[in-house]
């Protein structure tokens, strides 16, 4: 059982932290603004949250759970709210997103206001 | 670098990179105190004094050359100061011989604290905390004087009205989280700020989270709408009432016949007064930075809608 235990923790851990790797990956290699805000915010919740999890398993009793797990709330209501909010403040001012740029050869509108 | 909102931002990331290494030289009671205050709230009012005074930096009308010099004649002359010191973490340092053995030996049976932290901050240093929270009273007495919105504010309460419905919908998402969000973030601050006794906390960490909470509503919802919440008036008198709590707790003191702010005359026993003297500081602390700080941001971006 414990094996089990251990071995789902260690999974947890070694995909979270990929996930995260991935998202810096991303954030250096992808073209826009945009690309790489969605390569990090989705990768970093989850990996975040992979993380958090296999952490709770390795000490699945006491406070440290309760704390593991309101860290994991907190995480998943703030980081996605986060990308949400750069995004919109980067559509707001006017920065159009590479693939409306491709298809208008720079025209005026962003996609959406 | 030009860009004055890339050099805030650079400076946000250097205040949150601190509060990782001050975690991981185990003084958690600091790094609370840089994330909320170098990652948060110090970033949020250099941004908002860039708005007011524009984005870019200017172009170069001074020497730089001769500031240069200045710096590093000043830097210099600081190393050689230092040379006289002690190594960094050697054992026979003057520091280490007497006053910190006398700290963690003797202050569990003296204040009853388990954080040692605190019961150097508030007890035995507690006249240098004294010093530290009139200094911050004393930077928002300096913000009302410098930038001080007068009650013609700039904003008629109907036009405020309509602005906040008509951005309800494009805000949706952030309001309702904030919505979620903000009783924790109090709920965090008044633990920090009770807890400071027994673990990593007290209340200047407490004071900036709390501060932190209202600013968060404040640039969520709007500044009219957060000034309607919380009351300027009663804002002001608060970070007033601190100081004088954490003043007058030491006159009382003065008077059952101690020190100044020696907490052992509070009550019968010495470690019960320490308690009650320790709790009524913390709590004096808490509300002058909680109010001091919802002051300064207040004005600073009052100042700005009145442009």
């Amino acid at each position: 059982m414990e094996l089990i235990v251990d071995i789902s923790s260690a999974l947890c851990l070694l995909l979270g932290s990929f996930l995260c790797l991935s998202g810096g990956v991303g954030i250096m290699r992808l073209p826009d603004f945009y690309t790489r805000m969605h390569a990090v915010g989705v990768t970093d919740t989850l990996g975040a949250g992979l993380i958090l999890i296999g952490l709770m398993l390795q000490n699945p009793e006491g406070l440290v759970e309760i704390k593991l797990l309101l860290i994991l709330v907190m995480t998943l209501f703030i980081s996605p709210v986060a990308s949400h909010a750069l995004a919109k403040a980067a559509l707001r001012n006017h920065l159009v997103p590479l693939s409306d740029r491709n298809e208008n050869n720079g025209g005026t509108e962003s996609s959406k206001p | 670098m030009r860009d004055l909102f890339a050099v805030v931002m650079l400076s946000g990331i250097f205040g949150l990179l601190s509060a990782s290494f001050f975690v991981a030289m185990d003084a958690v009671d600091v790094a609370f105190t840089e994330a909320s205050v170098g990652a948060g709230i110090a970033s949020l009012l250099m941004l908002t004094a860039v708005t007011l005074t524009g984005r870019s930096e200017d172009s170069e009308r001074h020497r730089p050359m001769w500031a240069l010099v200045v710096v590093f004649i000043t830097g210099g002359l600081l190393i050689y100061g230092t040379l006289d010191m002690p190594y960094f973490g050697s054992a026979d340092a003057p520091i280490h011989l007497h006053v910190a053995p006398r700290y963690i030996n003797d202050s569990m049976q003296e204040t009853g604290l388990p954080n040692i932290v605190t019961s150097v901050l508030a007890s035995y240093r507690g006249f240098d905390t004294f010093g530290e929270v009139v200094v911050i009273f004393t930077a928002g007495i300096g913000v009302l004087a410098l930038l001080r919105v007068g009650r013609r504010s700039g904003i008629h309460r109907v036009m405020a009205d309509s602005i906040f419905y008509l951005m309800h919908e494009q805000h949706l998402i952030l309001r309702i989280t904030t919505k979620i969000l903000i009783p924790f973030i109090l709920l965090f601050a008044l633990y920090v700020q009770f807890h400071g006794d027994f673990g990593p906390g007290g209340g200047f960490q407490a004071g900036v989270i709390f501060a932190a909470a209202i600013i968060l509503y404040a640039m969520v919802f709007g500044l009219p709408t957060a000034r309607r919440v919380v009351n300027r008036t009663f804002v002001r008198l608060l970070s007033a009432a601190g100081v004088l709590l954490y003043g007058g707790v030491g006159v009382v003191t003065m008077l059952n016949g101690g020190n100044f702010l020696d907490y052992n005359v509070l009550a019968g026993d010495p470690v019960a007064g320490q308690h009650l003297g320790i709790l009524l500081i913390e709590l004096g602390v808490g509300c002058t930075v909680a109010a001091v700080m919802v002051i300064i941001f207040f004005n600073f971006s009052g100042r700005r809608d009145n442009l």
